[in-house]
């Protein structure tokens, strides 16, 4: 086992234990963890940038191939830094208007071929098969989301919804009927996320759990057990520190 | 000035925006070199953006070891953590591994990055469980459909689940790619609808607040 491994073993656990920490209440121990989160991520995030925007797309390309062009971003970017400078800080809104402007070109297009368009293509697909022998067939196959009962539902499910977040109609009448299933498709969907969502972070906290248990091998001389009676040590003595401290005044 | 100021940009957005929404109609290779230049000048700008928050971020917890605030320490922390990793990072250029060998980039990556960011998530679980149980009382009809979606949804998601309601998989299945799908492309359509009328906003100069107030 190298050297490194086994501090890095140890540095896991302590995060770890750390952030797990705050489940008993919040305390310096996290609070430690989750600072030195935020400031590895940035740093991480520096670097990554360094590496592929300054040396990759900018300095790479104009020193080794000299593709003068990118000092137009270059410069563009700059005036965002014109911020800094109160006097100069209006310089900054060309670089903002460059990137909204692109951003809501490039936008328009795309959204409607790909999310308004393609979403309506398949909404409204055909509801029967025409199979040779068996003439027009619907399909009650509930676990294939393109059988035809399934289509049915989909497209009972869309309109509903959309119809639930019109407003320009009041909702009375067979409207109402229609805005109420819509609310049920919503409540399914949010039901289902949740559940989803749960269910995610429940995976990353078994991989938590599964590190602990491999990191409380003796080839890495027992983190987990070691930092654990030392977190929950801290911990006791946190506890009682608080105890015997004078309630504060005002 | 305020041509310079306040015209000007309106102008430049003008631009971009119907250039950009027209290269989408011109299949032709310099409509496409346009959009791949574009795109990686959007990258270029998006870095120096990086500077303007790291430089807040920076200017925040600055301030708060300066007037030895509560909690500074953790600022300091913050500090070390992050120079420590971009010193790494540099050392490294900008590479977890080397020829195989973990770097002290890939290393801070690997026994750093990876748990906070695992544990942190993880934790999420208990704070989502004890507010389900705080809000999911099944009140009303709708809260009772949203409970029973949620409870089919997780039971499927597990061995443990499927062994107890054998159906519970297939049922999640089906709640996922119907049910679900149905709404998430509703929502999604209408999105799709504000987005489409904001660009267009945006660039016919009628949405303005991208460029800030402040002195004309």
């Amino acid at each position: 086992m190298s050297v490194e491994s086994i501090i890095g073993a140890w540095v896991a656990t302590g995060l770890t234990l750390f952030i797990f920490s705050f489940l008993y209440r919040d305390n310096p121990l996290f609070k430690l963890a989750e600072h030195l989160y935020v400031g590895v991520s940035v740093g991480y995030t520096i670097v990554k940038t360094y590496d592929t925007v300054l040396v990759h797309l900018i300095w790479k390309p104009i020193v080794e191939q000299h593709e003068w062009s990118l000092l137009i971003p270059v410069l563009i970017g700059t005036l965002m830094l014109a911020r800094y400078v109160p006097q100069a800080a209006w310089l900054s809104r060309y670089a903002f208007a460059f990137i909204v402007g692109v951003g809501a070109g490039l936008a328009i297009p795309r959204t409607i071929s790909s999310f308004i368009l393609k979403q309506v293509e398949d909404t409204v697909r055909p509801l029967v098969a025409l199979v040779p022998g068996e003439g027009v067939v619907l399909t009650w196959d509930l676990l294939n989301p393109a059988s035809g009962v399934n289509t049915i539902i989909i497209l009972l499910g869309v309109s509903s919804v959309l119809f639930y977040f019109f407003f320009s109609v009041e909702h009375r009448g067979p409207g109402k009927v229609v805005a109420r299933t819509g609310i049920f498709f919503l409540m399914i969907a949010f039901g289902a996320a949740f559940g989803y969502t749960v269910m995610a972070r429940m995976s990353l906290l078994i991989g938590r759990l599964t590190d602990l248990i491999g990191y409380a091998d003796e080839a890495y001389g027992r983190p987990t057990l070691w930092l654990t009676v030392l977190t929950v040590s801290m911990l006791l003595l946190l506890s009682r520190r608080l105890k015997s401290e004078p309630p504060q005044e005002g | 000035m305020i041509v310079l100021r306040r015209q000007l940009p309106l102008v430049i957005t003008l631009i971009a925006g119907l250039t950009m929404a027209g290269q989408y109609y011109v299949p032709h290779p310099a409509s496409e070199e346009l959009l791949t230049s574009v795109t990686k000048w959007l990258q270029i700008i998006g870095g120096f953006a990086l500077v303007l928050g790291v430089s807040s971020l920076f200017h925040q917890h600055a301030v708060k070891i300066r007037r030895r605030e509560a909690g500074w320490g953790y600022s300091l922390v913050l500090y070390a953590g992050m120079v420590g990793t971009i010193v790494a990072g540099l050392w490294a250029d900008g590479k977890e591994s080397l020829d195989g060998v973990l770097t002290a980039f890939g290393w801070v990556y690997n026994y750093m990055m990876v748990p906070l960011q695992g544990t942190m998530f993880a934790i999420l679980a208990f704070f989502i469980a004890s507010a389900a149980y705080r809000s999911f009382r099944a009140r009303s009809r709708e809260a009772a459909v949203l409970l029973v979606a949620a409870v089919i949804v997780m039971m499927g998601r597990v061995p443990l689940g499927e062994y107890v309601l054998p159906v519970s998989g297939d049922i999640s299945q089906w709640i996922l790619n119907v049910l679900n799908a149905s709404v998430r492309r509703a929502i999604l359509i209408g999105v799709s609808l504000g987005a489409v009328a904001l660009s267009l906003k945006i660039i016919f100069g009628v949405e303005r607040s991208y460029l800030g107030g402040g002195k004309e």
